[in-house]
């Protein structure tokens, strides 16, 4: 899964698409990367679970795939199902929330920012 | 912190090529936010300038800011890039509360603009290019404070508090190719590659571009790779590893240099490089271990639901290259030119920043000579006195008129670093000072005669002297006619009348 190329000086470190369209990886998946995926989404799974999720995800991918059967080359990778693009928005200031308002549905805050537990890892 | 060994600067190059890679951050000066109307504004009560989007409230909806859009071509065009017909935005998914979306919105796979290249001049006026892999939008994140532990860092915090008022601040990330053939030259190169970036969005006014304040931040690759013999293939890249937190140029170059010596340091003695990040550590002039690299960099992008594709029209891309300032390079060359300045001359108005109030000050009438020589003069002295800007401190239309005053006689160099004095502190413009304060040259004959006569009179043996034809007796008088004008008059004049009125 990983994208890194660890000997190389690439300064951007993931610059190759992890779910690049057409991906033929189907059948590919496997309880090792199900578990690694639950570990980045932070979602504690019984090996029950690990087990069940690998077989459904591979008829999903199997699915999907078929896809890229009837898609020939000069089909473009979709992202949008509709037809649409160029949606902005003016540079004028709006209505913000107060610190009260935007505090309200914190769990932790110091009056003025929001409180979370100590973290361990930094900025990315 | 421990003190890693050092191979010695020019060693470390005879024995390895390091190998360059930037990543720099552009924070946007567009009035709000990149995907919110949030004011753009960083810093004030936290957690204030803030939306539901930038919240990342459940149910809200990010939009495009159209000119951070039109931001970001200006900036890729400027750099050289192609402009994607169609890009798209990304999330890249991670968790750390600096957003709290627990996703960035970023580009990916689809940035607005690739494939450009930059010109950066090197102190020497040698030139290199940096080839410019992309340039795409993403958000700027919260800022957080840890609260707790022995230094308010990371490790031993007991908790941390999210300021989300800077989250969602257009950002343009500059990402360079691999750069080879820096040498000897990179920490250098990687400063004037920084300065260049910034002169560059300085002159398309898109961001104020100050380090110190993190609108314009710098992580830099490097890694060294052992140099092969002649007419051997060149050995692998080496594991790189990437510095952050350098905030200023200076850091940008020292950061590089300390790379280097570092990581030559440990090649040569059979150890191997962990690819890391490193922070910057201004006060040591050294970096310490950060995060190490992993699959925890597995950011799983993916499209962003929420945003439909950019595709701006090849109308709008035309008009906006239309509307590119000039390069600041070639600029630079321009002004050096058509002012006559020697390179010392012009280095030093380059490095005191002072290019642009130079500029406005010769439009408003001033000779470039005397526009330098009060910028990085005076003005800088009593910036640098005061540890603020010098364009914080007075007009060029303000200096201008103050030149104008000298040229004309009106005051001399001394009474105008006072006439300058009044207008820093606010006493009106030079012409308000010099009557407020009663500054002008006294340029009335009349009046000087009258005090050269007395002074004359009181000194019967220095007019004696004179009429000998011993001239530089002159000076007893002329020293007592200035005093008597108290300062306030021109000595060659004054000079001039003396010897008139000794032989008269």
């Amino acid at each position: 899964m990983s994208t890194e190329t660890p000997s190389s000086v690439s300064t951007s470190a993931n610059s190759r698409p992890a779910h690049a369209a057409g991906d033929s990886s189907a059948g590919e998946i496997t309880t090792a990367q199900v578990e690694h995926l639950a570990g980045l989404a932070r979602i504690r799974l019984t090996p029950d679970e690990v087990t069940k999720l690998t077989r459904e995800l591979v008829a999903i991918v199997d699915n999907v795939a078929k896809v890229t059967e009837v898609a020939t080359p000069d089909v473009p990778a979709t992202s949008h199902p509709i037809p649409l693009q160029n949606v902005f928005r003016e540079d004028v200031v709006g209505v913000t929330l107060t610190q009260e308002q935007a505090l309200s549905g914190a769990p932790e805050h110091d009056g003025s920012r929001f409180r979370v537990s100590a973290i361990l890892g930094e900025e990315q | 912190m421990d003190k890693p060994a050092l191979m010695d600067y020019d060693k470390a190059i005879e024995l390895f090529e390091p190998v360059l890679g930037f990543e720099v951050h552009v924070e946007l000066n567009t009035k709000t936010k990149m995907f919110s109307d949030a004011p753009n504004f960083f810093g004030g009560e936290p957690n204030t300038n803030v939306t539901p989007v930038d919240l990342g409230l459940p149910g809200s909806l990010p939009v495009v800011n159209e000119q951070a859009v039109k931001y970001a071509i200006s900036l890729g065009l400027a750099l050289g890039c192609s402009i994607a017909p169609s890009s798209r935005f990304a999330r890249k998914n991670y968790f750390y509360p600096d957003l709290a979306k627990n996703y960035q919105i970023s580009q990916f796979d689809e940035p607005i603009a690739f494939s450009g290249s930059v010109e950066v001049e090197l102190a020497d006026g040698r030139l290199f290019t940096v080839p410019i892999e992309r340039a795409h939008m993403e958000e700027d994140a919260g800022k957080l404070t840890h609260v707790g532990g022995a230094t308010g860092r990371i490790q031993g915090a007991e908790y941390s508090l999210v300021d989300y008022n800077r989250a969602g601040i257009p950002l343009v990330e500059i990402v360079t190719e691999i750069i080879y053939g820096a040498e000897g030259d990179a920490p250098e190169l990687a400063k004037a590659y920084v300065s260049t970036i910034r002169d560059i969005v300085v002159a398309l006014g898109i961001s104020d571009a100050k380090m110190e304040r993190g609108n314009l931040r710098c992580d830099a690759n490097i890694s060294l790779r052992p140099r092969t013999a002649p007419g051997e293939p060149p050995a692998k890249l080496g594991t790189r590893t990437e510095t952050k937190n350098v905030n200023s140029l200076r850091s940008v170059e020292r950061a590089i240099r300390y790379e280097i010596q570092r990581q030559a340091a440990i090649l040569a003695n059979g150890g191997t490089i962990i690819q890391e990040t490193r922070h910057w550590h201004e006060d040591t002039g050294q970096t310490s271990a950060g995060r190490p690299k992993s699959d925890a960099d597995d950011y799983r992008y993916f499209p962003e639901p929420d945003l439909l594709p950019v595709a701006p029209s090849l109308e709008l891309i035309e008009q906006l290259r239309a509307a590119l300032p000039e390069a600041p390079a070639l600029r630079r060359r321009r002004l050096k030119a058509d002012w006559g300045f020697t390179d010392l001359e012009f280095q030093d108005v380059v490095n005191s920043g002072l290019l642009n109030e130079i500029v406005d000050t010769t439009a408003a009438g001033a000779s470039a000579q005397a526009a330098r020589k009060w910028w990085t003069g005076e003005i800088a002295r009593v910036a640098n006195q005061r540890g603020v800007d010098a364009s914080s401190l007075v007009s060029p239309i303000h200096v201008s008129e103050l030149i104008a005053l000298v040229e004309s006689g009106t005051l001399t160099d001394r009474l105008a670093r006072q006439v300058l004095e009044g207008v820093i502190e606010g006493e009106g413009t030079p012409d308000e000072v010099v009557a407020g304060r009663g500054l002008a040259v006294v340029s009335d004959d009349g009046a000087l005669i009258a005090a050269i006569d007395e002074a004359l009179a009181s000194q019967p043996d220095v007019l004696a002297k004179i009429r000998d034809g011993k001239v530089q007796a002159a000076g007893a008088v002329i020293g007592a006619v200035m005093k008597a004008m108290k300062g306030q008059a021109d000595a060659a004049r004054v000079r001039e009348l003396v010897l008139e009125r000794a032989n008269a």
